[in-house]
């Protein structure tokens, strides 16, 4: 864990941790713990009086249809960004695995939106798909499909989730391609000598070696489409039209900073943390295992 | 590639061809609708060649922007990103390194009780304490100004494990021969480890950059002056108008200026970005 030789000072090694330790304190302890404070407090319409709740804020808000909804909306928005992305980059990954030729540019091609942000892929294919400019838009027209997110829930929630979905491939592609070629080549070479074909190879052999990635990648994803989306839909649906696109995250916000709920948000804030450390255990349980491997 | 199947390979460079064309359909379209003039664009029918406004239209984005609505120029707010970035970048690398060189190279009480206070960060991200963490940075006067957007996102778990599991590797005998020639940890750390974290240092450094240049929710919460927009969020408000179709042609050169920094970033360092990310992530 430490070095066998270490240096000994009183003070010095205090020094050094000192900033990353203060600013931890100042910005994420503190607000933290004055979010799980203030989830047990209900003040009055007015900000006059303040009132210890203990559970009532949790127990309103699994009462409150929704919130329920925007929870429930929330797991499909992200299994659909996970699932649509990670397939999308697995698809792409066995190809680029397979090609000799051209391979580092496909890869090239690929990684950029990683460097976008959440925002900025939210507002390009917003553009894509407005109903009077967009040229996705006047494609679907051609097919008879009269796309508009503005009125049609729907029509939100699938562009929210393809803006989400997109950015996400690359950084799916890299570790898809990576673990891919990491897979022995004498195993693949000897189910082929079996007579086994290149699907059957994918199935029985490679799929089943790349689930590590397969799995870390599920938390990454997951974790993504939970909280780093918020800018795609503050930029594009803002939750709407009606509630259908207001996901958890944004849900916080809204309740919080518009709607000036202190005691609801804190709660939602609360739940919130409790899913990231879910998450976080859950990868570095995974982690740990990989060592192993 | 086991056997020899062209039909196969050629297959697989189709699947890729029309996956980089999804992919990169997005750009190509911004990128055109940043080169028209604004009546091109509400015609109904976009073009899907670029037109002949591309230096027009930026210079006007850069210098003057939405000027109507009270934004500053996009020129300006690029300012601000950079800024921005630039700070979180260096100041998360800065309190990094020289935290896990405590952790790692000294013994003290508490040592393990600050490893895991430093863990706990990972497990808050703004996202999950908007309120609370808006209302710190009120208190100590931080709202809109520099320090405000970059200060309170500079602690960082991942970057701190990262120079850890470096500095685990940095072989014994040199910290050895650093004492016995008589060099302090301060002369050791700046005339050895600092060197040898060099390709570290870059690959967190890209890494770090894109994060603090993309930041949004964070900026939206802390800056009411539009003096300190950043570009990602400057371009939430050009598109959601009251009642009216944004002006396409500024809203996309605003988005492509926007997102070049960091993909040339990525890009032109390649290598250290993929090494950045692999490692960010262990």
């Amino acid at each position: 864990m430490h070095k066998r030789v270490t240096f000994r000072n009183l003070w010095l090694p205090y020094l050094l941790v000192a900033p990353q330790l203060a600013v931890t304190a100042i910005f994420f302890l503190w607000p933290a713990g004055q979010a799980l404070y203030q989830s047990f407090l209900r003040q009055d319409a007015f900000g006059l009086s303040t009132q210890f709740v203990w559970f009532d804020n949790f127990e309103r808000l699994f009462d409150d249809p929704l919130y329920l909804a925007s929870f429930w909306r929330t797991l499909f928005f992200s299994a659909a960004v996970t699932l649509s992305s990670m397939g999308f980059a697995l698809l792409l990954a066995t190809m680029a695995d397979r090609v000799i030729r051209g391979a580092t540019g496909y890869k090239t091609l690929l990684i950029w939106p990683y460097a976008v942000a959440p925002a900025i892929a939210g507002v390009l294919w917003w553009f894509l798909f407005s109903p009077t400019v967009g040229v996705l838009a006047y494609v679907l027209r051609g097919f008879g499909y009269r796309w508009n997110h503005f009125l049609d829930g729907d029509d939100a929630m699938l562009l929210v989730i393809i803006a989400a979905a997109w950015k996400q491939v690359s950084y799916n592609f890299l570790f898809f391609l990576a673990g891919l070629q990491a897979i022995p080549r004498s195993l693949i070479e000897a189910a082929a000598i079996d007579g086994a074909g290149p699907t059957r190879r994918f199935w029985t052999i490679v799929f089943p070696l790349l689930s590590p990635t397969t799995f870390f990648l599920l938390v990454v994803n997951v974790a993504y489409a939970f909280f780093d989306t918020f800018g795609v839909i503050h930029a594009t649906t803002s939750g709407g039209p009606g509630q259908a696109t207001n996901i958890l995250v944004y849900k916080v916000f809204n309740d919080g900073f518009i709607g000036l709920n202190l005691g609801s948000s804190s709660a939602q804030s609360v739940i919130l943390m409790l899913v990231v450390i879910a998450l976080t255990v859950v990868q570095f349980r995974f982690i740990e295992r990989k060592v192993h491997y | 590639m086991v056997e020899r199947r062209p039909g196969l390979t050629l297959f697989a460079h189709l699947v890729l061809i029309l996956g980089c064309a999804i992919v990169m359909l997005p750009l190509w379209i911004a990128f055109v609708a940043s080169t028209h003039e604004p009546s091109a664009l509400v015609s109904g029918l976009m073009p899907l060649w670029p037109g002949d406004r591309l230096v027009d239209n930026y210079e006007r984005v850069l210098e003057q922007g939405l000027r109507s609505s009270g934004a500053i120029p996009v020129g300006q707010m690029l300012g601000n990103s950079l800024i921005m970035a630039l700070a979180i970048a260096i100041g998360k690398i800065a309190i990094s390194i020289i935290s896990a060189y405590a952790i790692v190279y000294f013994h003290f009480p508490g040592r393990m009780l600050c490893f895991w206070v430093v863990f706990i960060t990972l497990m808050l991200p703004v996202e999950v304490r908007i309120v609370p963490t808006f209302e710190v940075a009120a208190g100590l006067g931080l709202l809109n100004s520099y320090t405000g957007l970059a200060l309170p996102l500079i602690a960082s778990a991942t970057a701190t494990f990262l120079f850890r599991q470096f500095f685990l590797t940095v072989p014994e005998e040199l910290a050895e021969a650093a004492r016995i020639d008589g060099a302090g940890p301060l002369r050791f750390f700046r005339d050895i480890l600092l060197p040898l974290s060099r390709t570290n240092i870059a690959a967190l450094f890209v890494i770090l950059f894109i994060y603090g240049w993309n930041q949004y929710l964070w900026p939206l919460l802390v800056t009411t002056n539009q003096n300190y927009t950043t570009i990602v969020m400057g371009i939430q408000r050009m598109v959601t108008v009251a009642d009216a179709e944004p002006q396409w042609h500024v809203v996309m050169a605003t988005a492509i200026l926007a997102l070049l920094p960091p993909v040339v970033v990525v890009l032109v360092m390649q290598r250290l970005f993929i090494k950045g990310l692999v490692e960010t992530e262990k």
